[in-house]
């Protein structure tokens, strides 16, 4: 059954050097709802103006109804446009504006002469047919006074509901909404969607909406696609999307959400906030992944009773509903309830393995946190390193004594200072003893990934991970230890210090 | 008394700049306008415009000129101006700088270089009409593509796409809605130009070598032949028709639309 009535295949749109739309497979079916979210410059409303003809795919493919699209222009494609800031015609009042398509519009006639033979003739519609229908339009975007009013002097509501009449008289095919309540207020914004929710069951047009709001979004559409970086993060059901977060930038674009670091330490087990967690998620062990939990999901109890414990540190009231900052150690949860709780008070948290969504974490390096020493080392992972203490000041250097000399002349001493340790995962040497590297542990992992090995090694005293990409293969298990070259110890302040 | 200074004041000197230089001259012209050799009322004058032949041959070629000169400006102006604020190109205000810079140079000078290029093609005997009217265009082309240009460059671009996305092809696109929105830039452009060419008379003196007459040479003509009273009656009426012209291209309407669209900038 092929009910695509819109397909993008492999389509690209590049400006001069930026790719604005990366290379997108999409499809629309019949009747849909569907809506481009992401944030702007995601490449979603060129993804729409491509589909609308105003602009041309460097590569690629779009088929309407299977049939090749991508090279006719506008006013030759059944799909019409509600525009962002409307565009209506200064010039024409509200009729004429409505009347423009319908009056370019040639529709085929089927006569019978006397012979009886039917003859097929393209024909402008009537005055009377056009008057018709720019009526009952108007009718039901509820203007009906309004026909030989200026445009100019219509509101902003007004002047959008002129807008999506002037597109939908045409009977497109595909509606397409580029942000079109952007410029409303929040209340006048609020009923829009409702109405336009309405409009779309009534019509039975394919709507693709394009927003940056993703409230919106979740209300009104039956399909999502989320975009980033003109590519496609995640096309799913508004509850697929909110529950089933493909990834950390969906989840954390779609509603409020608290991301965690994770491992996975055994069979539907995950450790973050240094607790381990049931989860209903089933991924290999000692994976590195990331932890969306919804600030309504988290449960707060009293201190004790929950799975972890820790200080309300701020609470503001929200409406329905309180926000509260939980903090255990160094890590924040947001958590939404209605009982409020004190700043200061203790409390603890329960999350419901059913609330716990995992998904794979892409690793670019490694961080840690870890502090200078006397010898102007760094210790970190349960380990010492060489390092160049010189990174953390742009322009500094070492005088004899061990003391860092600012580029304004200013002496520093650097023990104990807090600093953030980041090691990239092809710069870390494996050496086969304990004793010879810097740090040392026991390799937990193994992964295979095409041409090389991702190997993650766990410290024996902090458990912290070294994530390694190493062309050589190691066992399970084995004892090993690191060393890092120390040009390759990326090194920054933690923000507390640099503020002094 | 105290001597108080407000900001009105700053006006003084402008106000007698006017009372002198332009409302005392016109009331002048009206006394001569009005009155005969000897100082006596009289609307003999203005009848004599409407009665005198070569009087009114000089409004019909004047006419003539000024019609043939904007309608020419227009028509070269409008693809100039469209291209520059349409077409994207990269450079293009460079471009339209090369439009406006012969304004920068001194107007008889230019003539002068145009009268010298024509005698060295030898066109310079053959129609002084036709020479002033080029001389004219080449002259005021500038004042058409500026006022077109900035009506066009700030025309919303959606409304071309949404012309488009409701079926409209590029030529009924430019038919319904371009052409409709930048009027304000045609009529500013029209008047810019056709005001001058009615009056402009050192043109048609060194491009036709003063073998056509238009009002603004009988105007002088009158006043060398100190016929002062016909001189002023002449001008009194190019003025009122002017302001004529001006109100029906609606060059008086004061609407912020107007003004939005460029045409304010004239």
């Amino acid at each position: 059954m092929d009910d695509k009535i819109i397909e993008l295949i492999g389509v690209s749109r590049q400006y001069d050097t930026t790719l604005a739309v990366d290379n997108i497979d999409l499809y629309v079916k019949k009747g849909e709802f569907v809506t481009f979210l992401g944030p702007s410059g995601c490449g979603k409303t060129t993804t729409l103006r491509m589909i609308a003809g105003f602009e041309m795919p460097t590569s690629g493919q779009i088929l309407l109804n299977g049939k090749d699209i991508t090279k006719i222009p506008p006013y030759e494609r059944p799909i019409n446009t509600v525009f962002q800031r409307y565009a209506l015609f200064p010039h024409m009042n509200v009729f004429d504006n409505i009347a423009y398509g319908l009056k370019l519009k040639k529709v085929t006639a089927v006569y019978e002469n006397e012979q009886g033979e039917r003859i097929e003739r393209k024909e402008k519609l009537s005055k009377a047919e056009i008057s018709e229908k720019v009526k009952r339009v108007l009718k039901l975007v509820d203007l009906e006074e309004f026909e030989k009013r200026d445009v100019t002097t219509l509101s902003g509501g007004q002047q959008q509901r002129v807008a999506i009449a002037r597109a939908i008289v045409n009977e497109p095919e595909i509606l397409l909404l580029d942000e079109p309540l952007g410029a409303l207020d929040l209340k006048m914004r609020k009923d829009m969607q409702l109405e336009l929710k309405d409009m779309h069951k009534k019509l039975g047009i394919t709507f693709i909406y394009v927003t940056h709001d993703q409230e919106e979004a979740l209300t009104m559409s039956d399909t999502i696609v989320v975009m980033k970086d003109g590519t496609i993060q995640q096309i799913g059901t508004p509850m697929d999307i909110y529950n089933e977060p493909k990834n950390a930038f969906v989840a954390d674009f779609i509603g409020e959400s608290n991301i965690f670091s994770g491992t996975i330490v055994g069979d539907r087990k995950v450790k973050f906030i240094n607790h381990v967690f049931d989860c209903v998620d089933d991924f290999p062990l000692h994976e590195k992944v990331d932890v969306v939990v919804r600030p309504e999901d988290v449960v707060l109890k009293d201190a004790g009773e929950g799975q972890v414990d820790g200080v309300i540190t701020s609470s503001i009231f929200k409406g329905v509903h309180f926000e509260m900052a939980f903090t255990v150690g160094k890590t924040e949860i947001i958590i939404q309830d209605t009982v409020e709780r004190k700043v200061g008070e203790k409390a603890s948290v329960f999350i419901d393995p059913e609330s716990i969504h995992i998904m794979n974490k892409e690793f670019v390096s490694n961080k840690y946190d870890g502090y200078i020493t006397k010898k102007n080392t760094v210790c970190f992972a349960d380990g010492e390193f060489e390092c160049d203490v010189t990174k953390l000041y742009p322009n500094s250097r070492l005088d004899e004594e061990g003391y860092l000399i600012l580029e304004n002349g200013e002496k520093k001493d650097l023990t104990d200072v807090d600093v953030e340790v980041e090691v990239g995962l092809k710069d870390i040497e494996i050496i086969d003893n304990d004793e010879d590297g810097d740090a040392c542990g026991s390799i937990v992992s193994i992964i295979y990934k095409g041409d090389h090995y991702q190997i993650i090694i766990r410290t024996d005293k902090e458990e912290e991970d070294f994530v390694v990409d190493t062309e050589y293969a190691w066992n399970e298990n084995d004892r090993v230890s690191v060393k890092i070259p120390p040009e390759k110890i990326g090194l920054k302040l933690k923000q507390a210090e640099v503020r002094k | 008394m105290k001597l108080r200074f407000s900001r009105k004041h700053l006006c003084v000197p402008y106000a007698v700049f006017l009372a002198l230089f332009v409302i005392a001259p016109i009331i002048i012209m009206l006394y001569y306008a009005f009155t005969d050799r000897n100082g006596a009322f009289t609307f003999m004058n203005f009848g004599k415009i409407f009665s005198d032949v070569s009087t009114i041959s000089a409004i019909l070629t004047s006419l003539s000129v000024a019609i043939l000169t904007t309608a020419l400006c227009l028509l070269i102006g409008y693809p100039v101006a469209y291209i520059l604020a349409r077409s994207g190109l990269k450079n293009s205000a460079t471009l339209l700088l090369l439009f406006i810079t012969p304004m920068w140079i001194n107007f008889v000078l230019r003539l002068n270089a145009l009268k010298e290029f024509f005698s060295l093609i030898n066109l310079l005997d053959k129609s002084p009409y036709v020479n002033t009217v080029i001389g004219m265009v080449y002259d005021f082309l500038p004042f058409m593509i500026l006022p077109l240009y900035t009506t066009l460059i700030k025309m919303d671009n959606s409304l071309v796409e949404a012309s488009q996305d409701l079926g409209a092809n590029k030529v009924t696109t430019f038919i319904h809605v371009i052409l409709p929105l930048s009027m304000p830039g045609i009529l500013s452009g029209i008047t810019m130009v056709f005001m001058p060419t009615m009056t402009n008379y050192v043109i048609s003196d060194i491009l036709g070598r003063s073998q056509i007459t238009i009002l603004g040479k009988l105007i002088e003509n009158h006043f060398m032949q100190s016929n002062w009273n016909m001189g002023a009656a002449i001008s009194m009426f190019l003025l009122a028709a002017m302001f004529l012209f001006t109100w029906f291209t609606g060059g008086f309407k004061d609407d912020g639309e107007n003004k939005a669209r460029g045409s304010g900038l004239w």
